[in-house]
């Protein structure tokens, strides 16, 4: 109990002191999940919104397989990655290993099939409220995906938030393919496993409460920047 | 004053303007000494190289260096360090320093190895009285050292009971983990002293040369490796083998205690 207090303290100094490793590190935190949510969204949003207006043979195979992919366990992505990009690996000559690139390409990797199903199961259900419409104002297939991301932001930005969730709590892939170096790509989850294991609880705990903290900062900030729970738009 | 002011001119002037990055694998014992945020300042100041720091197990210190994903590595342990010479890894392994292990444990002592007069008799009572005792289990120097000591007592861990925890987890995490179970643990001197969480457990054995842990710096192959920083590896190596490193290495100390004893043959 006592371990919990001290780390509500060490949050406190490490906080109101601004310890610029603390800034520098939770800086690269947000670089790092934020980017990696951006180019995720890219990728998961159409493909996601594609496979609730697309029948095709096998639809049903690729949807299971992407519902089964939000459980990739990031250690076994980080290892990929880690060989792809190894100087021995096919990807070698990039020189991309330990590098905040590498950190971003694994969480790339592992929130794309998380925000793609959860982007699948909202569009599905609002297809179905749109399929006669759009079919009857005889709009491309282009245009219906778009209409749906446009009118599903809100669901698209649940599933936004819970890639971001699972990107910026996550350590073991970054720890694989970052490789933890301090001032490069030490991150909020990498420091915290190193203070555990030095044993110094109270430094990690109180890290702990910063990226928590972080996290739900960046939560409220994307809810308030898009004002969704206020008057009229709930 | 003026002395100082001329060496501050000096350390001006000779202070390159773009930091140039190496990257070394260590093992985790030695970054939780503390001894890197001491050394590598001062490296940087005195060569312009930025060391970064990848903290692996020496295991897999040595793959990195294999697939030549790191342009040098700092470990501790020998014949693993031979093989990769050998292998072609790296053109050779330069001696540094070496610090010490310790037998930490429950601080009632219930083996009694407080009173041994070797690591290996120390070990011997521990698998006697079957006490509780953590093993690191993840082929790191550490975990190599202890194998060996077990096998110097005629012992084989594979057939230990359930007393023996191999956790496969770096030092602090082992650490932590015998801290819970109030368990016996090998431990190198310096993360033990720096180890912020320890329970009831307290050093019980120490001093004997069996466990000394000397640790050697291997730059990787630029042979087998072209883009590797072989000319960084080679002013580092210069540099950690010389007197300026010697001073920071002897005169470090941890609650008035020495970690580190420098031994490098310098040029």
């Amino acid at each position: 109990m006592t371990d919990i207090l001290d780390g509500f303290t060490a949050a406190f100094y490490l906080l109101i002191g601004l310890d610029s490793d603390l800034i520098e590190i939770s800086l690269r935190s947000l670089h790092v999940s934020l980017t990696a949510l951006l180019f995720a969204c890219a990728i998961a949003f159409p493909l996601g919104t594609y496979l609730a207006v697309q029948r095709f043979r096998h639809r049903r195979t690729v949807i299971s397989v992407l519902n089964a992919l939000m459980g990739l366990p990031p250690v076994v992505v980080g290892l990929i990655v880690y060989v792809f990009l190894s100087r021995s690996g096919p990807l070698g000559v990039l020189g991309l290993l330990f590098t905040p690139t590498a950190m971003i390409i694994a969480q790339v990797i592992i929130i794309t099939p998380l925000i793609a199903s959860i982007t699948h199961q909202a569009m599905r259900d609002l297809w179905a409220d749109y399929h006669d419409l759009l079919i009857s104002l005889n709009a491309t297939k282009r245009q219906r995906i778009a209409t749906l991301i446009i009118d599903g932001r809100r669901n698209l930005l649940t599933a936004a938030l819970a890639g971001f969730g699972r990107a910026i709590g996550e350590v073991g892939a970054i720890m694989i393919v970052g490789g933890n170096i301090d001032h490069a790509t030490r991150v909020l989850t990498t420091a915290i496993a190193l203070e555990t294991g030095k044993g110094d609880f109270a430094l990690a705990l109180g890290l702990g409460f910063v990226l928590i903290a972080l996290a739900l900062l960046v939560n409220l900030s994307i809810h308030w920047l898009s004002r969704t729970e206020s008057d009229g738009l709930w | 004053m003026i002395r100082a002011a001329l060496l501050a001119t000096a350390t001006l002037l000779a202070s390159p303007t773009i930091a140039e990055p190496l990257r070394m694998a260590v093992t985790t014992s030695f970054e939780n000494s503390g001894l890197a945020e001491v050394l590598l300042p001062v490296i940087a100041k005195d060569t312009g190289i930025e060391v970064q720091l990848v903290v692996v197990g020496t295991g897999q210190a040595l793959k990195l260096g294999e697939s030549g994903d790191v342009d040098a590595i700092l470990v501790h342990s020998k014949s693993a360090e031979d093989a990769f010479v050998a292998a072609g890894n790296a053109p050779h392994r330069r001696e540094i320093m070496y610090n010490d292990f310790v037998l930490v444990g429950p601080a009632g002592d219930p083996a009694a190895i407080a009173g041994t007069d070797t690591a290996i008799a120390a070990l011997g009572a521990i698998a006697n009285t079957e006490s509780a005792f953590v093993s690191r289990g993840d082929d790191s120097g550490t975990h190599k050292t202890e194998l060996a000591l077990w096998a110097a007592a005629d012992l084989d861990p594979a057939g230990f009971g359930k007393w023996y925890n191999a956790v496969g987890a770096g030092m602090g995490a082992a650490l932590n983990t015998a801290a819970g179970l109030d368990a016996y643990i090998l431990a190198d001197r310096a993360s033990w002293l720096n180890f912020g969480n320890k329970a009831t457990l307290a050093l019980l054995f120490s001093g004997d040369p069996a466990l000394f842990n000397q640790y050697a710096f291997l730059p990787v192959s630029a042979e087998k490796h072209p883009h590797v920083r072989a000319d960084l590896a080679e002013t580092l190596e210069n540099w950690l083998t010389g007197d300026v490193a010697k001073g920071l290495i002897d005169g470090y100390k941890i609650a008035g205690e020495q970690l580190f004893v420098f031994n490098a043959e310098t040029n």
